[in-house]
């Protein structure tokens, strides 16, 4: 009982910690939709950096990650690394340093009305939001269902899993309807300094108990079970495996809301470039440890009972118990600090590309900040409901979510430097590639792999095709601004 | 000209991506120093990255975006006074 009292002060403690960060950053705000949603695009280098890898890394580097490094061994690493270190940070400039000018030139605050400015098009902007709530929302549920599992087993029933998935919901719209951007961000940029110096923490910890690293290799090289893990490659791990995870994900993150937002609330170029430039190492710092020690339990022989996870059981094998409660309350800042920032881009799409497009037109831009707020606490407490009644479908989409957002990412780099793209050529390739992918996903008449690559990058070539061929049938619509992602662009 | 450099820089990212999985230690297992050599290969590949990153943003920043002949024109948003921020760097 002791251990479930230290490990919910240490949670609680943590929790309030980050809401006395949000009412400082609530001191600082004006009160209008683009400081709620983008910090009036300020950012410095130390918070877009951390707020966008915490937002990024989500309970996947701290479970499921290590779950699948103890079943399968490290591969997921290089995985990790292509598609959060190399790709994304590719796109960050590709996609981000040429969103960011032009949001700092016209003021977009989301993709939607990015797309809907250039392609004069209320429906196309409509389309993206509304394609990105379908996909966000079983996200964001997963979220909590997560943080209520976990919160459950940490305490081992003391909390049960509605009052935790709750109490996380509760909490975070607390505080994101209070702080907005800047105390996400602030909040973000703790959290991700927590995650990296906790993990290592504990990486050191365990490698010190059980002899170094070369005596943890050694338990995994001579257990009949796992000497399979260092050699690379696998059954599990094969070439196009490998290659269409990496790339789907890759591209999939700089579509998602809270990602492809804070390409907009950097505060100048130079935070742009140095947070491009030390990206990779940031990823390699935390993936390596996270997924070796899942990795490395499985040559020591931890145990890991059915749907239970592998990394806090290792932590309880060798490290004391207020330090295995910390570790989770990193985890438990992972699963926030992602979740926070979904909600507020989640109501940023809805309020401002489908509510103020086809509802009310003439919206105040005080009246837009109170909606946003609201729209907060309606995304939030409808995604509780979801995690408590768990709907068939659901599931499917929160897990699909990263192939699905990837589904938008070529016709909108199209978008941006292809001038010959049409309107009816984007809204066919955007509405295709989502149907093609959702098919999959629910119906066998979609298959979901192809000679082992799978229907997420097949998707992706396909909207690619019919973005560029209907675009070439097609002439352009009168209202289509068809020159300014290219004319007088630069930020000096 | 321009277009040369573009297309280096393009080549130099497909490499990077490229080679982010060392391929040509597919099936290896050798270890050095308690990680296998692959994994090795790897932490010192997004190293190599990091840096290529950088000199890319000191030398090559803007390319293929930026349209340089007006790059000194002022931006025409409604709210100049937000602005101020702008080629300041605050952490």
């Amino acid at each position: 009982m002791r251990a479930v009292t230290l490990q919910v002060t240490i949670i609680v403690g943590y929790l309030l910690l980050a809401l006395g960060v949000g009412l400082v950053a609530y001191r600082l705000t004006d009160r209008t939709a683009e400081d709620f949603y983008l910090a009036s695009r300020t950012l410095g280098t130390v918070v877009l950096l951390f707020t966008t890898f915490a937002t990024l890394l989500s309970a996947f580097t701290f479970f499921a990650g290590p779950n699948i490094a103890y079943a399968q061994g490290p591969e997921w690493i290089l995985v990790m690394g292509l598609m959060d270190g190399i790709i994304f940070a590719v796109l960050w400039y590709v996609i981000g340093y040429k969103q960011w000018l032009l949001g700092q030139r016209f003021g977009y605050v989301t993709l939607g009305e990015m797309l809907g400015d250039r392609f004069g098009s209320r429906w196309l902007r409509g389309l993206v939001a509304g394609v990105s709530l379908l996909w966000l929302f079983p996200y964001v549920m997963l979220q909590q269902v997560g943080a209520g599992t976990a919160l459950e087993a940490l305490t081992e029933g003391a909390i049960s899993y509605a009052v935790g998935a709750g109490l996380i919901t509760a909490f975070m719209i607390l505080y994101v309807v209070v702080a907005g951007m800047r105390g996400i961000a602030w909040t973000d940029t703790l959290q991700g300094a927590f995650m990296l110096i906790t993990t290592w923490v504990a990486l050191l910890w365990v490698l010190a108990a059980v002899g170094g690293p070369g005596a943890a290799t050694e338990a995994l090289a001579s257990n009949p079970d796992t000497d399979g893990f260092l050699s690379l490659g696998s059954d599990y791990y094969t070439v196009p495996w490998i290659l269409s995870t990496a790339i789907t994900i890759g591209f999939g993150v700089a579509m998602f809301p809270q990602v492809n937002q804070r390409f907009f609330a950097a505060g100048s170029k130079t935070v742009l470039k140095r947070s491009f430039a030390l990206w990779p190492i940031l990823c390699v710092l935390l993936f390596v440890p996270s997924f070796m020690l899942g990795t490395w339990a499985a040559g020591l022989e931890v145990a890991v009972p059915e749907g239970a996870n592998v990394l806090p059981l290792v932590l309880a094998e060798y490290t004391p118990t207020w330090f295995a409660a910390l570790v989770i309350a990193g985890a438990m800042a992972a699963m926030m600090s992602s979740s926070d920032s979904m909600l507020l881009s989640g109501s940023s799409y809805f309020t401002r590309d489908l509510y103020r497009p086809f509802v009310e037109r003439d919206l105040s831009d005080r009246r837009e900040d109170l909606l946003a707020r609201g729209g907060v606490v309606v995304f939030a407490s409808a995604a509780f409901v979801g995690s408590l009644l768990e709907p068939a479908g659901l599931f499917e989409l929160g897990e699909a979510a990263f192939s699905g957002f990837a589904q938008l990412a070529l016709p909108v780099l199209l978008a941006l430097y292809w001038r010959k793209i049409t309107r009816a050529g984007i809204t066919a390739g955007v509405l295709l590639s989502q149907l093609f992918y959702i098919l999959s996903l629910f119906f066998t008449f979609v298959p979901g792999s192809y000679a082992g690559w799978t229907a997420g990058i097949v998707g992706m070539g396909l909207g690619l095709v019919v973005t560029v061929v209907v675009s070439l049938l097609t002439s352009p619509a009168a209202a289509e601004r068809r020159a300014i992602y290219f004319d007088r662009l630069g930020a000096d | 000209m321009r277009r040369t450099e573009l297309g280096s820089w393009i080549a130099v990212a497909v490499v990077l991506a490229g080679l982010a999985v060392p391929w040509f230690l597919w099936g290896s297992a050798t270890v050095v120093a308690g990680l296998p050599v692959w994994l090795w290969w790897h932490v010192g590949w997004m190293g190599l990255t990091s840096v290529v990153f950088w000199v890319f943003t000191q030398r090559a920043w803007g390319i293929g975006i930026e349209t340089a002949e007006d790059s000194s024109e002022s931006p025409e948003r409604a709210d100049p006074e937000q602005r101020t921020t702008l080629g300041g760097d605050s952490p």
